[in-house]
Parts: C-alpha cells; sequence; structure tokens
C-alpha cells in the first residue's frame, strides 16, 4: 500500500518536474514585451468595460493612453469618464486636463400619471423590439417604453426603472456619464448632459416630435412646440428641433426663465435650491403669468 | 384529385375557428371619408401626386411608387381630397396618408365594372406584368410585396409551377375561402394570366383539407373546361403554415428554396388567392387594386363576416357592422392570431395588406405565466424551417447577433410555431423577430462596407 502510494509520488513528482522546465523556457522563449504602465494604468481605471471612452474596454483604453503618452506627451482627446483621469495622468507623468463630469438624463416624464396607457404590452421585455411593435402604451411614438434597456446595459448600477412613474431613474451618485444607456435606447429619449454647476441642471423633459395638437393628446407634460422658452431665452441657448425645444447646455446660464416660460411643465430643474415666494415682487408680472397659465393648462 | 400531400417538418395544428367560413362576401358600403396610407406596401411608401381640393376617381392614380419594390395607390372612391396628413395606422405610429371626402361612386374611364367573365387574355406577357405593375397589386395574403416584382422572372431561370396558396393556414381567417367558393371562374382566370405572364406551363392551388369543398369545385370546373388546361388542385394536410411560401413550396413539388434565396430558384412562382382575383380584375377588366376581402371575426363577435372593402375604410366601421366590439375582448389583432399583430387604436384605417380584424376574447388572449426554459425542444420539433427557435431565442437576449446569423436567423419565416408550443410560455417569436430584425442591421452594415 505505501509502496504504491510512494511510487505514484515519486513518477508525478518527476512528471511536473519536467513539465515545469519545459515551460520556463517557452515562457521565456515567447515573452510578449509590454509596457508594464499599462497594467498600472488599468489598475486605476474603473473596469467596467462601459465603452464610456470610445473604447471596447478598460485594457484598450489602457493601451491607449500610454501610447499617447509616450508618443504625444498628452492625454488630448482620452477621457475615462468613470474614473479619476488625474491618477491615470500622475502614473503617466503628465497632468490631467479635467473633462467636464456629464450625467444622463431622462427626457421623458411620461408618467404612469401623466400619461397614462392606452394598451396593455405583453411581449418581449425588450426596447428595441417594442419599439418596432408599436407607439408605445401612452401612444407617444418618441417617450420611453419602459423595458428598461438602458438599466439592462449600465455597469454601474446607476438605472433603475421606478414601479410607480414605469419610468428609468439615474442615480445621480453612480452615474458617470459613459454614454451606454443613451446607445441603449431606441428612441433616444436619453441624453448625456453635463452635470452643470453645483450639479444643477435644466433640460426639456420630453423628446416628442409630434405637433403640438398630437402632442397634447397623449401626454399632460409634453412639449407642444409653442416656442415660449425659446423667445424668453437672454441667451440663445434653446433651439427649436422640429416640434421639440432643445436647451443646449453649453450655453445654458440656468438662469431658468424657461422653467417659468413653459406652460406645459415640459422644462425641469434639478437640484436648485426652492424659489423663494414669488409674494415679495410687488405686483410684477411674472406671478400673474404663473397663475394665468395654471387654467389654460387644465382646459388643455 | 391528387392524394394529400404536406411538408415534412415541423408545423403546428391550432384550432381553427373559421367562424365566418358559411358567411358569404357581403360588399360593404362606401364611407364617408376614406383614409388611404401611402405606405401599403413591404418597400418604400408611395409619392402623393395629389393635392388637396383635388377632385379624384375611384381607381385614379394618387400616388406613384418610389423605387424598386414599392407600388402605387390608388383612390379607391370618388370625391375631393380633403388633406393629406398623418394618421395612425395599427401600430399606434404616425404615418403619412391622403384623405378623401366621397362624393358618389364614379369610375375612371376604360374600367370594366361590370360583373361579365372576361376569358380572353389579349394582353402580352410584358404587357401583363407592366398592367399589375401600374394597378398596384401587391401581396394580400399580408406580406404586402410588391407583385410584380415577383413575376419578373430573372433571364437565366425559368418558371415551371405557379403555385397558388390557397392554404389559408391562419386560424380564423376566411377571406380567401369565401372568394373561392364565390369567384371560382375569375379566380382561375387570374391564375392563367399569372401563367401567361410568367410562363410557366403548370398551375397548382393548394388548398387545405379543411376546405374540401372549394378543392372539388374547383376541380371540377378545371375539368369541365377545355381552357383551364395545365391548371390542377392539390390538397393539403391542414397544419400550419401551410400556407409559408417555403412550406407550399415543399408541400407541392418537394423541392426546398436554398436558406437566402427566391422561390424562384426552384422554378416556382407562389401567388395569394386574393392577389391572384386582384390580379385578375387587373388584367382583364383594367381594374386597379381599390377593395379587398376582410374577415371580421372572432368568439364573441355577433356576426362574423367577409366584407369587400375599398381601402382606406376605417376599421372601426368594420367592427361596427360585425355587431360592434364585444366587451371582453382583450386583444384586438390585424390580421390572424398566428402572424398578425396587436393593434393600439380602433380606428386604424384598412389598407392592401389587411386580411382580417380578430377581435381575441378574455380567455383566449389572457397572460400566460413565463417560465424558464426547460429544454424540452418541442420548439425544435415545431419549427417548420428546421431551426432551434430556444437557442435563437437565448442568443437574441444576449444580443450575440454573429451567433444568431451563423445559427441561420435569418430562415425563420416568423410564423411562430414555436411560440405556440413553448409549455413554458416563452415568447420565443418575439425574441427571435428582435433578434432577426438585428441580424439585418448587422448584414446590411457588413455589406455596405
Amino acid at each position: 500500500m505505501s509502496n504504491v502510494l510512494l511510487w505514484s509520488l515519486v513518477i508525478l513528482g518527476i512528471l511536473g518536474g519536467v513539465a515545469a522546465v519545459i515551460l520556463f523556457f517557452v515562457a521565456k522563449k515567447f515573452k510578449v514585451e509590454e509596457n508594464p504602465l499599462i497594467d498600472e494604468v488599468e489598475s486605476v481605471l474603473a473596469g467596467a468595460n462601459c465603452g464610456g471612452c470610445g473604447f471596447a474596454g478598460c485594457r484598450n483604453f489602457a493601451e491607449a493612453c500610454v501610447k499617447a503618452a509616450t508618443e504625444k506627451q498628452s492625454l488630448a482627446g482620452l477621457n475615462c469618464p468613470s474614473s479619476d483621469m488625474s491618477k491615470v495622468a500622475g502614473l503617466l507623468g503628465l497632468t490631467a486636463t479635467v473633462a467636464e463630469p456629464m450625467i444622463a438624463v431622462v427626457r421623458c416624464n411620461g408618467t404612469c400619471e401623466n400619461a397614462p396607457s392606452k394598451v396593455h404590452y405583453e411581449g418581449a421585455d425588450i426596447c428595441g423590439f417594442a419599439n418596432t411593435l408599436y407607439a408605445g402604451e401612452n401612444g407617444c411614438p418618441n417617450g420611453c417604453l419602459g423595458l428598461g434597456d438602458c438599466v439592462k446595459k449600465c455597469q454601474f448600477n446607476a438605472l433603475h426603472i421606478n414601479k410607480e412613474t414605469g419610468l428609468p431613474e439615474v442615480d445621480e451618485d453612480k452615474c458617470v456619464g459613459c454614454g451606454a444607456c443613451a446607445k441603449a435606447c431606441p428612441r433616444g429619449v436619453i441624453e448625456i448632459r453635463a452635470k452643470g454647476k453645483n450639479n444643477r441642471r435644466v433640460y426639456v423633459a420630453c423628446n416628442n416630435t409630434e405637433k403640438g395638437a398630437v402632442a397634447m393628446k397623449n401626454c399632460k407634460v409634453s412639449c407642444i412646440a409653442c416656442q415660449k422658452c425659446f423667445k424668453t431665452c437672454p441667451f440663445e441657448a434653446i433651439e427649436m428641433r422640429g416640434n421639440l425645444a432643445y436647451i443646449d447646455f453649453t450655453k445654458c446660464k440656468q438662469c431658468r426663465k424657461c422653467v417659468e416660460a413653459c406652460p406645459r411643465g415640459s422644462i425641469h430643474e434639478v437640484n436648485f435650491p426652492p424659489r423663494k415666494p414669488k409674494v415679495e415682487a410687488p405686483a410684477e408680472e411674472k406671478p400673474a403669468e404663473v397663475i394665468k397659465e395654471q387654467p389654460n393648462e387644465s382646459k388643455e | 384529385m391528387n392524394p394529400i400531400k404536406t411538408f415534412p417538418k415541423g408545423g403546428v395544428h391550432p384550432e381553427e375557428n373559421k367562424l365566418s367560413s358559411d358567411q358569404p362576401i357581403i360588399t360593404f358600403e362606401i364611407p364617408k371619408q376614406v383614409i388611404i396610407p401611402l405606405g401599403q406596401c413591404l418597400g418604400a411608401p408611395a409619392e402623393p401626386i395629389v393635392a388637396k381640393g383635388d377632385k379624384v376617381k375611384v381607381g385614379q392614380l394618387i400616388a406613384t411608387a418610389k423605387g424598386f419594390i414599392s407600388a402605387n395607390v390608388h383612390s379607391s372612391v370618388s370625391g375631393t381630397v380633403n388633406k393629406i396628413d398623418e394618421v395612425m395606422d395599427h401600430t399606434g405610429y404616425r404615418k403619412p396618408a391622403i384623405f378623401i371626402d366621397v362624393e358618389g361612386d364614379e369610375w375612371l374611364e376604360g374600367i370594366d365594372t361590370s360583373d361579365t367573365l372576361v376569358k380572353d387574355i389579349t394582353l402580352s406577357r410584358q404587357e401583363i406584368i407592366d398592367r399589375i405593375k401600374q394597378h398596384g397589386i401587391v401581396g394580400l395574403g399580408g406580406a404586402t410585396f410588391p407583385t410584380y416584382v415577383k413575376l419578373m422572372i430573372p433571364q437565366d431561370k425559368k418558371a415551371e409551377y405557379v403555385i397558388i396558396n390557397a392554404a389559408e393556414c391562419e386560424p380564423y381567417l376566411t377571406c380567401d375561402n369565401r372568394l373561392l367558393l364565390e369567384k371560382p371562374m375569375e379566380f382561375l382566370v387570374g391564375v392563367k394570366v399569372i401563367m401567361k405572364a410568367v410562363d410557366a406551363p403548370k398551375g397548382v392551388i393548394g388548398i387545405e383539407v379543411n376546405k374540401i369543398e372549394v378543392a372539388k369545385k374547383l376541380d371540377e370546373i378545371i375539368k369541365s373546361d377545355k381552357y383551364f388546361e395545365g391548371i390542377e388542385v392539390q390538397p393539403l394536410k391542414t397544419k400550419y403554415p401551410q400556407g409559408g411560401e417555403k412550406q407550399i413550396i415543399k408541400s407541392i413539388t418537394g423541392r426546398e428554396v436554398p436558406s437566402g434565396k427566391l422561390p424562384i430558384e426552384t422554378g416556382c412562382v407562389v401567388v395569394n388567392v386574393a392577389s391572384t382575383f386582384a390580379i385578375y380584375e387587373a388584367v382583364q377588366k383594367n381594374k386597379p387594386l381599390v377593395y379587398r376581402v376582410v374577415t371580421v371575426t372572432g368568439k364573441s363577435v355577433k356576426k362574423p363576416s367577409n366584407f369587400l372593402v375599398r381601402i382606406g375604410t376605417p376599421a372601426n366601421m368594420l367592427i361596427e357592422a360585425a355587431g360592434g366590439l364585444p366587451e371582453d375582448t382583450a386583444n384586438l389583432i390585424n390580421g390572424g392570431p398566428m402572424m398578425g399583430k396587436s393593434v393600439s387604436v380602433t380606428t386604424f384605417p384598412t389598407i392592401k395588406g389587411t386580411s382580417g380584424i380578430l377581435m381575441l376574447n378574455e380567455k383566449d388572449a389572457q397572460p400566460r405565466q413565463v417560465s424558464n426554459c426547460i429544454r424540452c425542444g418541442k420548439c425544435v420539433q415545431a419549427c417548420p424551417m428546421g431551426l432551434e427557435p430556444y437557442l435563437l431565442n437565448r442568443l437574441a437576449r444576449q444580443n450575440n447577433f454573429e451567433e444568431t446569423e451563423k445559427h441561420n436567423i435569418m430562415d425563420c419565416i416568423e410564423c411562430g410555431s414555436c411560440e405556440f408550443t413553448c409549455p413554458a410560455n416563452i415568447p420565443l417569436a418575439d425574441y427571435i423577430r428582435y433578434g432577426k430584425n438585428k441580424t439585418g442591421q448587422l448584414i446590411r452594415s457588413r455589406n455596405q462596407k
């Protein structure tokens, strides 16, 4: 018994030794010379392979960074939205140009309440498929379908569908603005916008390009292309894209005049402190306007 | 008659429910306004050539085909063009359409509106095809592929068979069956016209055996008249999807259409019954495609009916005429239950491809509990194309479109047999359709490069 054990140990040991010697020489012979910096750079990246940098994965991005640093001595055009670029730059002996942080914004507010369902969808839970079949439960051909293609694509767990509204919600702390969700959305509802000063943003929460009268039928908060915001904006940051207003975040100065001007409540402001009560202004135009607009809205 | 034939692989047998098969075709009243969508065929939408306020007559060309796979659109009524605007089609999306206010029923000169049968085919091959192209005939089975494209045989190919697809394998639908019963002579002349157009010696009418009376009737007519020589009636087993183009070729000739190729590779041209009738009317009577037979049916529907409808009649009028929308309707389908599409609105206009309007009751349309795939392989047995639906489903969900292409997803005919047979109620056909869509995009983008 002990003999068998001994022999097997000896034989396997010898085999192992021989194999180790072979492997050692093979590894030496076929060694791939690689810049060790690539590994170091990759280790400081998020490792989510989200594609936000425009490369297929984090490794490719690290390779590109090292290449750019050695050849051009700059990291211009290279930006990983999900990790600290200063660390990468530090490793490569450069100073990072900090890119403006971006965030995903859901440009639809067709909640169950605002845009009630007319039909019920059953079938494959893929927005990209449902989009080819029908206009949507609420009838809006440009709005969110709520089946969560964006949620499935998010590598950072920053998106989830709110059961009550039926719309995706972005977790501001987790979202890095890589844009995977925006690419996944078949209707382009999600847009990657600048995070904004103090995390404050103003945007049109509607994606409907139908004519006003039609857009009004399906949703209470749709943009009807009345152009009030367009005319109000003092900075020419708002452009009309067909029947839809769009706020250019590079020009927007966050004065929020458009938010007040919008009769449909389609323009959203995020993370602003609560507005001061308007009573202070003695008999100015603005409060009157607000009151005037409300009955209008209910009539529509 | 020949012994019963069928295709060997796959297929299912859903409940037939041909509720309206005894209902004669009723000529539906002309509505006050028709809405004629510009996109009524598989390819690009037609381009309007009339403007607001123009007077049009029945059969007048109002929109011309744009591109190769596209079809002309004709006015189905006489009256004034009210506007050219967008209308919600059955998907809920808005598509451009021509709205015409009806005034009387005045046909364009040169159209034979009488009921007399015209047997002599005076036009030449090319003239027939031109006529079919001009008169906007498309595949009326539902796919709406322009028929003239089908009939243009490539130089190096030769058509041996004209196969008339009278299988009507979709449950509930009876429009083709009724048309065969009521207009057999016209239909058979139509077959002759197609045979002349493609220069094929043989014409075979494939009919499922659940409609054996029609088959017998046609057989009698063919045998009693020398004129119809070359046409024969082929009874087929009642099995879904017997009316699939590739399936009916396999059933009748035993030939298989190669993957990614057209039926002409096997020497066959397959045309639907309603299209054949439309071809007869176009070629022999100079009548463009302005009406079609639509089955309006459902288990709870008061009067399941077959209506001869002018193109552009709103669907809700047909539903009203069939006894109104039943209260327990849970799903309204444009087409048959297997391949039809659920609709979002009841007001959509009927188009050339509308073969039926089906109202499924709550019991039949009840959502079924979806569970996990148990690898039973029933879908593989049911697939008439010999594909592996469970695998395609999985790959499509993973967005792995290189693999779906390797597993021949593009051969899927989207018949839904896999989904019908799945014990886990997985919407297989949906996922496969999604995969097919995406794989097609992938192939197209690669070809462009």
